[in-house]
C-alpha cells in the first residue's frame, strides 16, 4: 500500500443518522474507490468490498458518553464479524473495546454492502478500508484537539478515546461537541504496524456474548411492530408445481382471519395470531399442476458427468497423451447428496407498507438486494424502502435469497398494517435453496518415484452461483462456469505436470444454491479421497505423498505447512491402533489452506469420530478465539454432512421435511476433542468461515479406508 | 378460556380461544418474552425448551391449557447479567454462542439436566442433551456443561 495524496473536500453537515447525541464526522475521500476495486480484482489475495469506503460518517458515530457506534454493513450470523470489526476499528480509533458498540446498518443509514455478507470475505475485504476510515476519524479528532489546546498534533497523546496535552485532557465527545467544520488530514494516515495493535490478534470474547446468553431479542424472528398481524403463505410441496386455483371459503371464516390474499403466484393469509394464520392456511385447498413426479433416480441420472454443459476450468501439460500411454490409470467415482441448510431460525420478516414508505425488518445476507426487490414489487423507489437487518439465527448461504420479504410487503399493503411472516419447518425443508448433489470422476497416473504424473477431476453439479439474486440471467453466458460449484474443485498439487479439471453443469428441476463452502465439501471429498488412494498405491504415507506433489512457491509453502502441522500435532500414523485409525485431508479455499486429521473408529457398526486436528492458515487471525470457533463449527457441520445428512426426492417431493428424519449431528456425534492450530503465512487476514469445512469428509473417509480396507465413495459415508 | 401460571416468578393470567395453542406462542407473542425460540414446532430441535415445574419441556408442543397452575421458567428467568445462573456463567466463560439462536434452549436443557444430575458424565450429556445447533457449537457446549456442573457444585458447597 503506497502512500497516496488525498483530495480534500469541504465538510458538509449532515443529519446524524437520526440518533440523538451523535457527532457527525466529515465526508472524506482519501482514495479512489474505483481504483481500489480494480486493484482488488487484480490482486486475488485482496478481497473485494462493494460499498462505501470513503465516508467515515457513514461508519462511525461518537456518542455523548464518549463511545463509538460502528454501523456495520456486514450482518452478524454467528461468524463473529461484529467482534472482529470492532477490534479492527478500535485499534485505529484509539478507543477501548468497552467503548465501541456495533449495530447493523440499515439501508436508510446509507452504509450498506452492495452485494452480500458471505463468501467468508467480511473481515478480509474490510481489513484495509476499515482501518483507514478509523485512522482518518482519529486524525480529524486530533486536529480539532490541537486547535483547542493551542498546540500541534504531534504534541498530543491519545488513549481510550481521551486526548492528553500537558496534564490537560478532553474526551473525543468533548472535543467534537459543537464542531461544524474541520480540517481533514493532509495525507492518508499511516496505519499502525501489526505488532502495535492492542486488540487485533487477541482472543477477545465476542461482543454479543452477554446478549446471546441472556436471551435478548436480537433476531428477525423477535421483531415486532405496533398493531402487527401475522401472515402465512401456502407453498407447494411438489417440485415444479404450478398454482392453478385456491378454494379459500373455509379459511375466510376461521377465527382471527383478517384477509386472504391471492396474487398471481401465491396465496397468503393474514390473521391476528400466528396459530390462526397457520390454521387458516391449512384450511385453504390449493390445486397445483404437477407435470412430472420426480424421483431421486431421475436426479442421479441427470447428474452423471458427461451430461449437461461443460467447461475446462484448469489445465496444464497433456492429460490425454499421458493417459493413453500404458494401462495403469486409476479411475474412481464419488457422489454427494442434496443438502439442506437447516438453520434453526426460519426465514422470516416483518414488513410495514404505508402509502409511500416501507419498512422491512429481516434476517438476511442480502440487504441491498432485498431493498431492490421489495421496491420493485411495490412500485416504489429504492429510497422509499428501509431494510433493517437483524442478527441472523444462522445464515450458511440460506439467506442470500429473500423473496419472502416481497410476499410480506404485499400482505402488509393488502391489510394496511405491519405483517410478520415466517416459514414453518416443513416449508423450510421443502423450499430450501439446497446444496446441489454432485458426481465426480477422477483419473490419475503415478510415476515410479511416488510422484503423480497426471490427474484429472471431472465433476457435475446443479446451480450454485448461477441461481443467484445478485447475478442476472443475462450475465450467465459471460460468467460461464458456475463459480460457486467450482469451489474446492481445483487441483492444488502444483508439481503434478499434467492436470485437468472439467466442470459439468446441469439444470436441476428444483432450486439449488449457496451452502457454506459451496462446492468445497463435495469437491474436496472427491479429490482428497482419490489422493489418499493414490498414496496407498504408491506405498508412501499420505503426508509424505502429498508433500511431494506440491511446489515450493508461495501458495505451495502455505499448503505444505498446514499439512505438516496437522500431521505433527495429531501424531499422524497409518497404523490402526486400538481399532482406531487416522485420516488426513487438505484443501485450499478462497486462498486459505487447511489440513485436518480425523481419528475414527467403528462402534456398533456406526462411524465414530473421536478427535479432529485442524491446521488452518488464515493469515492474520483478527480474533484467534473466533477463528477457532469457526473451525470447530465447520468441522462438526462438515461431519454432520459427511455422516448423516441427505435429502432425497420421492414422488415429486423433497424429503424429509423435519429435523430427526433429516438426520444431523447432535451432541453425542460431536468429537470430544478438536485441536485447532493457526498458522500465519501472510500478513493480512484471509477468509475463515468456510475453508475449514473443506477437508472434513475426506479426512473421515480416509480414516475409514484404513479401518476397513474399503473406500466409501458416497456421502453420507457408511461402513462398506 | 383463562389460564393462570407462574412464569419467571410472576403470576400471569392469559385469555385464549384455543387451549391447544402451544405455550411457546403465548410466551413469545402474548407475554413478549422472545428468548424462547421457534425452530420446528414438532419437539425436534429443542430451541423452545423451557422449564415447567423444574423439568425441561419443549414449549412448541405443550398446549397452553396444560400450563394451568404450573411454575414456568424461561431463559429470561434463569439468570441475569448481575446474577447469572451457573450455566450462563459457564456459557460466557467458554464463549459458546455463535449465531446464538438455539442457545437459550440448550442452556435451559442443561440447567434441567444439572437439577436432576449435578455432575453428569459425558455419556449422561450425550443421552440427555438432544437439541440441535446448526453452527455446531457442541464442542464448547460440552466443556461449558462440565464447567457449569463444577460452578454449581462449588456454589452449593459455599451455601
Amino acid at each position: 500500500m503506497g502512500k497516496k495524496t488525498i483530495s480534500r473536500r469541504k465538510f458538509i453537515v449532515r443529519g446524524a443518522l437520526g440518533t440523538i447525541g451523535v457527532l457527525a464526522v466529515g465526508t472524506y475521500v482519501f482514495r479512489n474507490p474505483l481504483r481500489r476495486k480494480a486493484l482488488q480484482l487484480v490482486d486475488t489475495l485482496d478481497s473485494l468490498y462493494v460499498g462505501n469506503i470513503s465516508d467515515p460518517m457513514l461508519w462511525f458515530e461518537i456518542t455523548k458518553k464518549n463511545t463509538v457506534v460502528l454501523h456495520s454493513p456486514k450482518v452478524e450470523m454467528g461468524q463473529g464479524v461484529f467482534t472482529g470489526l470492532a477490534q479492527i476499528a478500535a485499534d485505529e480509533l484509539e478507543v477501548g473495546m468497552d467503548q465501541i458498540n456495533v449495530v447493523h446498518a440499515s439501508t436508510d443509514s446509507g452504509n450498506i454492502d452492495g452485494i452480500s455478507t458471505g463468501g467468508s470475505l467480511s473481515i478480509s475485504s474490510l481489513w484495509y478500508p476499515l482501518r483507514e476510515l478509523a485512522a482518518v476519524t482519529r486524525e480529524v479528532i486530533k486536529a480539532e484537539a490541537a486547535k483547542k489546546f493551542g498546540t500541534v498534533i504531534s504534541q498530543l497523546q491519545v488513549s481510550n478515546g481521551i486526548i492528553h496535552f500537558k496534564g490537560m485532557s478532553m474526551s473525543y465527545a468533548e472535543i467534537m461537541a459543537g464542531v461544524k467544520k474541520w480540517e481533514l488530514p493532509k495525507e492518508t494516515p499511516v496505519l499502525k504496524e501489526l505488532k502495535d495493535y492492542k486488540f487485533i490478534g487477541k482472543p477477545i470474547p465476542r461482543i454479543d456474548l452477554q446478549d446471546k446468553v441472556f436471551g435478548k431479542p436480537l433476531f428477525g424472528m423477535d421483531a415486532e411492530m405496533p398493531e402487527m398481524l401475522y401472515g402465512a403463505v401456502v407453498r407447494p410441496n411438489r417440485i415444479g408445481a404450478i398454482f392453478v386455483e385456491a378454494d379459500t371459503a373455509q379459511a375466510e371464516s376461521m377465527p382471527g382471519v383478517v384477509k386472504i390474499i391471492t396474487q398471481r403466484d401465491f396465496v397468503g393469509v393474514v390473521a391476528k395470531s400466528y396459530m390462526q394464520a397457520e390454521n387458516a392456511k391449512h384450511a385453504i385447498k390449493v390445486k397445483w399442476k404437477v407435470s412430472r413426479k420426480w424421483q431421486s433416480e431421475d436426479i442421479e441420472d441427470m447428474l452423471k458427468v458427461g451430461r449437461g454443459s461443460s467447461q475446462v476450468i484448469q489445465v496444464k501439460g497433456n492429460v490425454e497423451d499421458s493417459f493413453s500411454e500404458g494401462d495403469d490409470v486409476v479411475t474412481m467415482e464419488f457422489k454427494s447428496p442434496i443438502g439442506a441448510h437447516a438453520q434453526i431460525e426460519p426465514n422470516g420478516v416483518v414488513a410495514s407498507v404505508e402509502k409511500d414508505r416501507a419498512i422491512i425488518i429481516i434476517s438476511t445476507q442480502v440487504v441491498s438486494i432485498t431493498r431492490k426487490e421489495v421496491a420493485k414489487s411495490l412500485g416504489f423507489k429504492e429510497d422509499q424502502v428501509n431494510v433493517i437487518p437483524t442478527h441472523l439465527g444462522g445464515g450458511f448461504g440460506r439467506r442470500l435469497h429473500t423473496p419472502h420479504a416481497v410476499q410480506a410487503a404485499l400482505m402488509s399493503r393488502a391489510v394496511a398494517k405491519p405483517v410478520k411472516y415466517f416459514f414453518n419447518r416443513q416449508e423450510e425443508f421443502q423450499n430450501d435453496m439446497f446444496r446441489p448433489p454432485t458426481h465426480h470422476i477422477l483419473r490419475g497416473k503415478l510415476k515410479h518415484d511416488g510422484l503423480i504424473e497426471t490427474i484429472e477431476h471431472q465433476f457435475s453439479s446443479g446451480d450454485v452461483a448461477h441461481n443467484s439474486a445478485f447475478i442476472p440471467n443475462s450475465a450467465l453466458p459471460v460468467i460461464g462456469t458456475d463459480f460457486g460449484a467450482v469451489r474446492g474443485a481445483y487441483i492444488r498439487y502444483s508439481r503434478i505436470p499434467n492436470q485437468r479439471v472439467k466442470a459439468w453443469h446441469v439444470d436441476l428441476p428444483f432450486a439449488t444454491s449457496w451452502w457454506r463452502g459451496l462446492g468445497l465439501l463435495a469437491n474436496t471429498f472427491a479429490i482428497e479421497s482419490f489422493m489418499d488412494e493414490l498414496a496407498i498405491k504408491s506405498g508412501l504415507d499420505p503426508v509424505e505423498f502429498r508433500l511431494r506433489q506440491i511446489n515450493d512457491d508461495a501458495a505451495g509453502t502455505r499448503l505444505k505447512a498446514v499439512i505438516k502441522a496437522a500431521a505433527e500435532a495429531s501424531g499422524y500414523t497409518d497404523e490402526v491402533i486400538n481399532n482406531s485409525a487416522m485420516g488426513l485431508a487438505a484443501s485450499v479455499d478462497t486462498g486459505t489452506p487447511c489440513a485436518q486429521v480425523a481419528e475414527v473408529s467403528i462402534v456398533d457398526n456406526e462411524i465414530k469420530v473421536h478427535k479432529v486436528t485442524c491446521a488452518l492458515d488464515p493469515g492474520v487471525a483478527v480474533n484467534p478465539d473466533q477463528v477457532k470457533a469457526q473451525c470447530e463449527g465447520a468441522i462438526i457441520m462438515g461431519l454432520s454432512a459427511s455422516l448423516y445428512e441427505r435429502m432425497y426426492v420421492k414422488d415429486g417431493a423433497l424429503q424429509p421435511t423435519m429435523y430427526g428424519p433429516y438426520n444431523m449431528a447432535l451432541m453425542r456425534h460431536a468429537p470430544k476433542e478438536i485441536d485447532v492450530i493457526l498458522l500465519q503465512g501472510i500478513d493480512k487476514p484471509g477468509p475463515v468461515g468456510e475453508p475449514p469445512l473443506g477437508p472434513v469428509a475426506a479426512a473421515i473417509g480416509n480414516a475409514l479406508r484404513r479401518l476397513t480396507g474399503k473406500r466409501a465413495n458416497s456421502l453420507p459415508l457408511t461402513v462398506v | 378460556m383463562k389460564v393462570s401460571f407462574r412464569i419467571n416468578n410472576t403470576v400471569q393470567t392469559i385469555h385464549t380461544d384455543d387451549g391447544e395453542t402451544p405455550l411457546l406462542w403465548i410466551i413469545r407473542d402474548v407475554l413478549n418474552l422472545k428468548g424462547t425460540k421457534f425452530g420446528c414446532g414438532r419437539s425436534a430441535c429443542g430451541a423452545c425448551t423451557i422449564h415447567v415445574d423444574g423439568q425441561a419441556v419443549r414449549s412448541c408442543s405443550f398446549p397452553v391449557v396444560l400450563a394451568e397452575g404450573r411454575t414456568i421458567t424461561t431463559i429470561e428467568g434463569l439468570g441475569t447479567p448481575d446474577d447469572p445462573h451457573p450455566v450462563q456463567k459457564a456459557w460466557i466463560d467458554e464463549i459458546v454462542p455463535q449465531c446464538g439462536y438455539c442457545q437459550p434452549g440448550f442452556m435451559m436443557a442443561t440447567a434441567a439436566l444439572l437439577n436432576n444430575n449435578p455432575i453428569p458424565s459425558d455419556e449422561d450429556i450425550d443421552n440427555s442433551i438432544s437439541n440441535i445447533c446448526r453452527c455446531a457449537t457442541y464442542y464448547r457446549m460440552r466443556k461449558a456443561i462440565h464447567r457449569a456442573a463444577q460452578l454449581q457444585s462449588e456454589s452449593n458447597d459455599n451455601k
